[in-house]
């Protein structure tokens, strides 16, 4: 079906819903190299005018990437919950968007997420402006457990993320500590291995869970290696809390990534069955990964990353988090569009029902630096972002990227007032966390092995 | 006895036990971040010195183009750096060179590394080549998937591209070597070996060169690059893109 809008004479059309979304799209230069984006800034205007004018009950009819050829497009329309939906049925797009800015409240946001689809929420973010997006993400309340309680109000949480480039246990070991000396790691305590050999994932696994037991830390660990290997660590009797993996919002794209919906239940099963935890999955996602798969059906990069939320949401993950300027400056090229997407991304996780955090980070070859870390950190604060990254210095040795350093997540919870997990913070008050700049001797090196 | 967090750099390479000032880092060791990331925005944004390179590297050289016009439409556009620019093909098919292993030397997101250990690796692996050494050409605003483009306009049976990789904090002149067998236009990165991180602190060239000997007699064997050479060489990385 084709959409239009007159604006300033110019009668502008949009062949169909994919297109309009797209061209409705803040601009990006993912976009751009997918040939999707506005030709104009007046006809992005224009695609945002006819956006907002479109039924909600549109998306239900019209799918951006076939139903017959795509598994998230099935599990998007064969999960939708009319009932939840019934409250905005009636609504357009910016009518959703002045709902939710007006009398929605914490309540109503719960029970509706389970009525929204990914494309719903992706189109009116695309109407929205930041500071829109930061006071309905801050209305939403999206609780997980696993040994703590991640998501209470006037909470945010860290992961603890000590990267090795050789996956060397001592120099992971001496990460991790200097993290919890600094209030990382109530989110969870997550090793990028360098290599996705299973011997290293298993033995990077062992010596966690030997640290977590030997300070007795209330949190959960993870090697977020492929998903095939974390199975075969679980078959081989390996401590594994959570399950991780990169998803993506089309088949195609999560087929680049190895995975199938089915090997994710198949995990995900395994995981519970362990009985170590109640949400045992932990997600990374990010813009622009479908396009880079060339698996993105010619949809807008930030509509198939609001459809990789409709993934993760069916297995009921303790985390799920945006990796935003990772992928670098062809996909967004600039500290302006990092931030942007950094804020959506966060705004759609939420509204779908996600633990949603945001990996807060750039490349050496964005236009980006770490003022706009620090920008983009004190929104997602503000915002109510679940959880942030905690690295030794903003800098991962290993992945060769800046994130979020243990200080920074020592600074967002400073001035907003926020505080780590209850149990997290229970459990560094009785180690004398934060009492002293020396190490406590409840944490002392030696007994992780780092005399 | 209490220890300090700065204990703990001995162990890792991270920026572990910096202390803090409040809730921020130090001034010492915020400035040492910020020269380090400057010494990586630079390196992403500096520029090949050709004639020096050439004056390096074992005769015959030829320059080309990729299709990006500048650095930042490089950066915006992948797609335009693994096409060769129209003029540089017709010059490449008047040096045809059948059979042998040709060299791309590309700045790709780095041209520091490039410049500095691409000419020792091409002499120090050259005498342990199975198959003759064609022309070397360096580009300019080049991918990886250039090296197709070249490889097959000068109707080479091997190409070997030697790029620039992207500058972390810690390394800003890191080089890449990617291996493609029978290179032609569409060939993808799941059909090239790569050997990473060749600079004096990480793998150094005259370490790569057997290395890639190795590997380029086990793909003239076996008639292909990629996932499907298997490699039996211990300590050699098989990596993907």
């Amino acid at each position: 079906m084709a959409f239009a809008h007159t604006l300033g004479g110019t009668r502008y059309v949009f062949e169909d819903l994919r297109a309009l979304l797209a061209r409705a799209t803040p601009f990006r230069s993912g976009d751009a190299l997918a040939g999707v984006a506005a030709g104009s800034a007046a006809e992005r205007v224009a695609a945002q005018y006819a956006l907002a004018d479109l039924p909600l009950r549109h998306f239900l009819h019209e799918a951006v990437v076939p139903y017959e050829a795509d598994d998230v497009t099935r599990l998007i329309l064969d999960t939708h919950d009319s009932a939840a939906f019934a409250p905005v049925a009636h609504l357009t797009v910016g009518g959703l968007r002045d709902w939710l800015l007006g009398q929605a409240d914490t309540a109503a946001l719960t029970a509706l997420a389970p009525g929204l689809t990914p494309e719903m929420v992706a189109a009116v973010s695309k109407i929205m402006r930041i500071s829109d997006m930061v006071q309905v993400a801050q209305k939403c309340r999206v609780t997980t457990r696993f040994r703590n309680t991640i998501g209470l109000p006037g909470r945010l949480s860290i992961r603890l993320q000590p990267n090795h480039p050789t996956d060397d246990a001592r120099g992971v070991a001496a990460a991790v500590l200097d993290g919890l000396m600094m209030g990382a790691g109530d989110a969870v305590i997550g090793v990028n291995p360098a290599t996705d050999n299973i011997e290293t994932v298993q033995r990077l696994l062992s010596m966690l869970d030997e640290v977590r037991d030997r300070f007795d830390i209330p949190t959960q660990c993870c090697v977020l290696s492929h998903v095939t290997t974390t199975l075969l660590a679980m078959e081989r009797g390996s401590p594994v809390d959570l399950v991780f993996q990169s998803i993506g919002g089309t088949q195609g794209v999560n087929e680049s990534f190895g995975v199938s919906l089915a090997l994710l239940g198949e995990a995900h099963d395994a995981a519970r069955a362990l009985k170590r935890g109640e949400n045992v999955m932990y997600f990374e996602t990010g813009q622009g990964s479908a396009l880079s798969a060339n698996a993105h059906h010619g949809v807008d990069q930030q509509t198939i990353e609001a459809r990789a939320y409709a993934v993760a949401r069916r297995y009921a993950p303790l985390l799920v988090n945006t990796v935003v300027g990772f992928i670098g400056p062809e996909y967004l090229f600039d500290g302006k569009q990092i931030l942007r997407a950094g804020m959506e991304d966060h705004f759609c996780g939420k509204l779908l029902g996600l633990p949603m955090g945001v990996d807060v980070c750039y490349t050496n070859h964005a236009e980006a630096d770490q003022d706009d870390m620090d920008t983009l950190l004190t929104c997602l604060g503000v915002a109510g972002v679940t959880y942030i990254m905690g690295i030794p210095g903003a800098d991962d040795v290993m992945l060769a990227y800046q994130s979020t350093s243990f200080h920074d997540g020592m600074y967002a919870r400073a001035v907003l007032g926020k505080r780590p997990a209850p149990e997290f913070e229970a459990w560094m008050d009785r180690m004398g966390i934060g009492a002293g700049e020396a190490i406590p001797a409840a944490l002392s090196p030696a007994l992780i092995g780092l005399a | 006895m209490s220890q300090l967090p700065s204990s703990l750099r001995r162990f890792t390479p991270a920026r572990v036990g910096l202390g803090r000032v409040g809730t921020a880092q130090p001034s010492a060791a915020q400035l040492a971040f910020n020269a380090a990331h400057a010494a990586a925005r630079d390196a992403v944004w500096s520029v090949l010195d050709v004639p020096a390179l050439e004056a390096a590297l074992p005769p015959p050289v030829l320059r080309v183009r990729s299709q990006a016009r500048d650095r930042r439409e490089y950066l915006l556009r992948p797609d335009l750096g693994r096409r060769l620019h129209p003029d540089d093909a017709a010059m490449l098919a008047d040096h045809k060179a059948p059979g042998s292993l040709v060299f791309l030397v590309a700045d790709g997101l780095c041209a520091t590394g490039v410049q500095a250990h691409a000419p020792a690796l091409i002499r120090a692996v050259a005498p342990l080549l199975p198959l003759p050494l064609g022309p070397v050409v360096v580009a300019a605003q080049g991918r990886v998937a250039l090296g197709d483009a070249v490889a097959e306009a000068l109707g080479a049976a091997a190409v070997a591209v030697l790029i620039g990789e992207r500058p972390g904090l810690s390394a800003q002149d890191s080089l890449g070597c990617y291996l493609t067998w029978a290179p032609r236009i569409g060939r993808t990165d799941a059909e090239r070996n790569c050997i990473s991180n060749i600079r004096p602190e990480g793998m150094p060239p005259a370490e790569a060169a057997p290395k890639l000997a190795w590997l380029v007699r086990a793909a003239m064997e076996q008639g292909e690059t990629g996932v499907a050479l298997k490699d039996e060489s211990p300590n050699l990385p098989l990596l993907g893109p």
